[in-house]
């Protein structure tokens, strides 16, 4: 018999989470609560200088005084914030020469994700830090960037190694008062990377970094900053997986881009977190902050997959501030069983001839909400704005949902925007038509999820995109390739 | 005293004369408690996030107009649409005017919501409709129904096709200072039953004035509804103006805004499905100029199977004029087959214009087609050009664009005398005499 979309919905309701399992590491965890002291803990813990402490306390004081927001357009039991214990990493922090000395724990991990670092290093030359829960492990290619010039090393060695940069720029796009989850993250953030591209450098290769849920009941807390200096470009590759838990686990990440004039950065993320077994049970929240800022003549770029996580809050955002700046986001987010996803952008135009475009794509099925929510705002001085937008949802099965938010608000009269959005299933038409031409209906539902897909596909970079296509693989089963 | 508290303590003097053992009295004073309870919308409510009522809210307004306002004829010719032969249901400073109306019982009832709350013959019907549609919940509305007396009040019978267009009017006189108006309006279209109606607000002389209109209508199986919403006020002049539609089966209905005037101009507009096979229709076109603000919120809810929506507003800005759309598409699980489609294109004309736009889809039902465009831009230079190297001046050539921008939303007008006095409104409002009949 062919194949329908009735089996499909089976299949995609049945399929389990491939990566779920559980790497054994010792690991040395806080107890669980927030407080101050648990805050001036982690700084101690981390060795990190005076001015820090002091930021971590101010954010978690004006923390103190917000609510958890309430108007995404998802529906979940708000994690118990003292009940996570804010501080996890693996017991023994090794220096790594080369990656043979790498715990095998962690390489098995890797390796059954399909990209482990040796293929990494050797296939496409990328320099990975990972990052096992919240400290990281390993590092490679530094030298290779260290010879250009460039820091790409994990938050808290730039805190101790490179203060007047992180002084300078951390909080700057997203400052510790923005919202609730920004305001814990830069309270207790745990680590995350640090780049920096000098004057005029183009960043040699794709710098990329995977994260990992690991230890169960751990927040993940991590903090990204980075700086391209003037004139200079950077590829930024972030994939994350998460092992399979029963329990909700509480992802709320900062991530802050400063692209200085005339520089260029490409930030492209892969999420396929646990996202909660077919009863809709456990699963990943992922609720991100991630923001760029433009300067002169610069660009920032959004690129992202999202098939995981059960319930994700995140708008990576750009705001164009100098004249002839650039911002991009593309996004595809499939939702499966029960997650739900509200996610999108914010392009906030300030100076003369600013561009952006937006497109994102939207897959929902099983019993899925999929939402878009995006912010484009001309404001007054911003002469000779431009947006583009396009928003498009596919639905499969009757019992998903997708919807589209999208504000728009213009205060400057030469302001052109576009906003355009569509939803629709795969059609009959379209189906018979690949049948006729011999094409069976699993391989005609995996063409038609492509061809809606690859204007964002074809975005990520290369090393990427394989991955991306096996993510979109694993959400959706029988329906791509 | 603020003017909330104003409210809350003039509804006993307001229910003095009227009859308080009826249901009726029982929906004010439960509708009281809501407004109560949630107050005048502030800018925090994701509805309101565009449009602040702070400002207006801030004067003293009468709530029952002392004296009863004389009107000269000849002064208010010029709103009816005098080529045509329409009944009318007239009001001045919320009082029903006889005088310049023309109602009917012949067939049809055309007439007043105040006969209908309170003679027993109507009792039936007001107790199936009446502020059965309204949401509870909506601060503003829950005011009007507080305060619902007056109004027109339109019921269609079955098989009926109403010969003539009819023409609801709110006059204010300007005899008070500052007057807040609360008219409420029902209208039936039984099975089968056709209507043309035509509202308007009018203030007549240079002072604020708020009105909070609240309109129920209900369109049976087969029936076809036509309803123009003319809103060219003075500047001083405010109107939160709330429709609320419910549609049965195969019925058709279709709701035309032209705003062209007025200080603030908030238009609730809200359809429900209880059928299958049904079109609705939203269609607007918006021109304004000074610091004028107009906001739509409109909401298509297909709860049936098979249902077509159609959506159409223009808006064109000029100076320190604000717009807003709020279009919301619903589709419920088991609204299959749905056909949705939402349009809201902008033109800014000067500087300080603002947009807020924002179109919304909320899906559930997967075998849909809904989809929706917003744009926002300028009038095309070349497309300037081109006409000018053929001889038309300027400000000419940017009307005749505006206009043909506008076009697509005049060209579903179907009354002709009505489409002739927008086309002379429009051409007004955008200061040229095209020297031709539009």
């Amino acid at each position: 018999m062919a194949y329908t979309e009735e089996e499909l919905k089976k299949e995609l309701e049945t399929k389990e989470y491939e990566y779920g399992f559980y790497t054994d590491i010792e690991s040395d965890t806080f107890p669980s609560g927030l407080s101050k002291d648990i805050v001036r803990k982690i700084s101690e813990k981390k060795g990190e200088p005076e001015w820090m402490t002091q930021w971590r306390l101010k954010a978690f004081e004006s923390w103190s005084e917000m609510e958890e927001p309430e108007w995404a357009n998802v529906n979940y039991v708000k994690p118990d914030l003292q009940a996570i214990s804010y501080y996890s990493a693996p017991r023994t922090k090794p220096k790594y020469e080369s990656l043979d000395e790498v715990d095998p724990e962690l390489l098995k991990t890797f390796e059954k994700l399909g990209i482990s670092i040796d293929e990494q290093k050797k296939l496409s030359g990328v320099a990975v830090d990972i990052v096992m829960d919240s400290v990281s492990v390993a590092t490679t290619f530094k030298k290779t960037l260290a010879e250009k010039g460039i820091i790409f090393c994990s938050i808290s060695e730039a805190i101790k190694e490179h203060p007047e940069l992180v002084k300078k720029y951390i909080g700057s796009v997203i400052p510790p008062k923005d919202n609730f989850y920004a305001g814990l993250n830069s309270a207790v953030f745990t680590d995350g990377s640090f780049c920096y591209i000098p004057k005029g450098v183009r960043c040699p290769m794709e710098l990329s970094t995977y994260f990992r849920i690991n230890q169960a009941g751990t927040g993940q807390f991590e903090r990204t900053l980075v700086i391209a200096d003037e004139g200079s470009y950077v590829s930024y590759l972030e994939g994350c997986t998460a092992p399979s838990r029963d329990e909700n686990q509480l992802h709320a990440a900062v991530v802050e881009l400063i692209a200085l004039d005339d520089a260029e950065i490409k930030y492209s993320t892969v999420q396929n977190w646990f996202p909660g077994n077919k009863e809709g049970k456990g699963g990943v929240f992922n609720f991100v902050t991630k923001r760029g800022i433009c300067h002169d003549r610069s660009k920032i770029s959004w690129t992202q997959v999202e098939t995981g996580s059960a319930v994700t809050w995140k708008y990576p955002s750009c705001i164009l501030k100098g004249d002839n700046s650039v911002g991009e986001f593309y996004s595809i987010a499939v939702t499966n069983n029960f997650q739900q996803a509200d996610t999108g952008t914010k392009m906030i135009h300030l100076g003369q001839n600013t561009k952006s475009t937006i497109i994102s794509k939207g897959i929902s099925a099983g019993k899925s909400q999929n939402s878009y929510r995006g912010l484009v705002q001309v404001g007054p001085r911003a002469k000779n704005a431009r947006n583009f937008s396009q928003c498009d949802s596919l639905l499969m099965g009757n019992e998903c949902g997708a919807h589209t938010f999208p504000y728009i608000e213009a205060k400057n009269n030469s302001a052109q925007i576009e906003h355009e959005a569509t939803t629709s299933k795969i059609g009959e038409d379209q189906i018979f038509y690949c049948n006729q031409r011999g094409i069976d209906t699993e391989k005609a539902i995996a063409l038609i999820v492509n061809g809606f897909s690859k204007e964002v596909l074809n975005k990520l970079p290369m090393e990427f995109a394989v991955e991306a296509q096996k993510l979109l693989e694993i959400s959706l089963e029988g329906s791509v390739g | 005293m603020e003017f909330k508290e104003k409210l809350i303590s003039s509804h006993l003097a307001f229910e003095e004369d009227l009859n308080l053992d009826d249901s009726v009295h029982e929906t004010r004073a439960s509708a009281l408690k809501v407004f109560e309870e949630k107050g005048f919308p502030s800018k925090r409510e994701e509805a309101w996030k565009y449009t602040s009522i702070e400002a207006l809210i801030q004067k003293d307004y009468a709530l029952f107009p002392k004296s009863e306002a004389s009107i000269n004829v000849n002064d208010v010719k010029k709103y009816f649409l005098y080529d045509t032969d329409t009944y009318k249901v007239i009001f001045i400073d919320g009082i029903y005017s006889p005088f310049l109306s023309n109602t009917t019982h012949d067939g049809l009832d055309v007439c007043l919501m105040s006969a209908a709350l309170t003679k027993p013959k109507y009792r039936e019907l007001i107790n199936t409709y009446f502020n059965k549609i309204a949401p509870e919940d909506d601060s503003l509305t829950a005011l009007n129904t507080s305060y619902a007396k007056e109004g027109a009040y339109i019921y269609i019978p079955k098989n009926i096709v109403a010969e003539k267009p009819i023409e609801i009017i709110h006059f204010s006189s300007g005899n008070e200072n500052a007057l807040w108006l609360q008219p409420r309006n029902l209208i039936v279209v039984d099975q089968n039953a056709q209507v043309q109606i035509i509202e308007r607000h009018q203030s007549l002389k240079e002072h604020p004035v708020v009105t909070n209109c609240v309109t129920e209508i209900y369109v049976h199986q087969d029936a076809f509804l036509d309803y123009y919403k003319l809103q060219n006020d003075l500047p001083s002049a405010s109107l939160i103006d709330s429709t609320y539609i419910v549609q049965e089966k195969k019925s058709h209905a279709s709701v035309h805004t032209f705003s062209l005037g007025g200080k603030l101009t908030r238009n609730n507009l809200r359809f429900f499905h209880k059928g299958e096979h049904i079109m609705s229709t939203l269609k607007g076109v918006t021109i304004l100029h000074g610091k004028q603000h107009v906001d739509h919120a409109t909401l298509v809810h297909h709860a049936q199977p098979n249902c077509e929506s159609h959506q159409d507003y223009k808006g064109i800005f000029a100076e320190r004029s604000e717009g807003v759309f709020n279009g919301q598409i619903l589709v419920d699980k088991i609204a299959q087959k749905t056909n949705a489609f939402q349009q809201n294109n902008n033109i800014l004309i000067d500087d300080q214009a603002t947009v807020n736009t924002k179109p919304q889809l909320e899906i559930f039902a997967d075998d849909v087609k809904c989809s929706h465009g917003c744009t926002i831009g300028q009038l095309d230079e070349e497309a300037l050009f081109y006409l000018r190297s053929r001889g038309i001046p300027k400000k000419e050539a940017k009307a005749l664009m505006t206009y043909a921008f506008a076009n697509n939303v005049l060209a579903s007008v179907q009354l002709p005398s009505l489409k002739k006095r927008i086309n002379g409104q429009i051409a007004k409002k955008l200061g040229v005499n095209l020297g031709f009949d539009l």
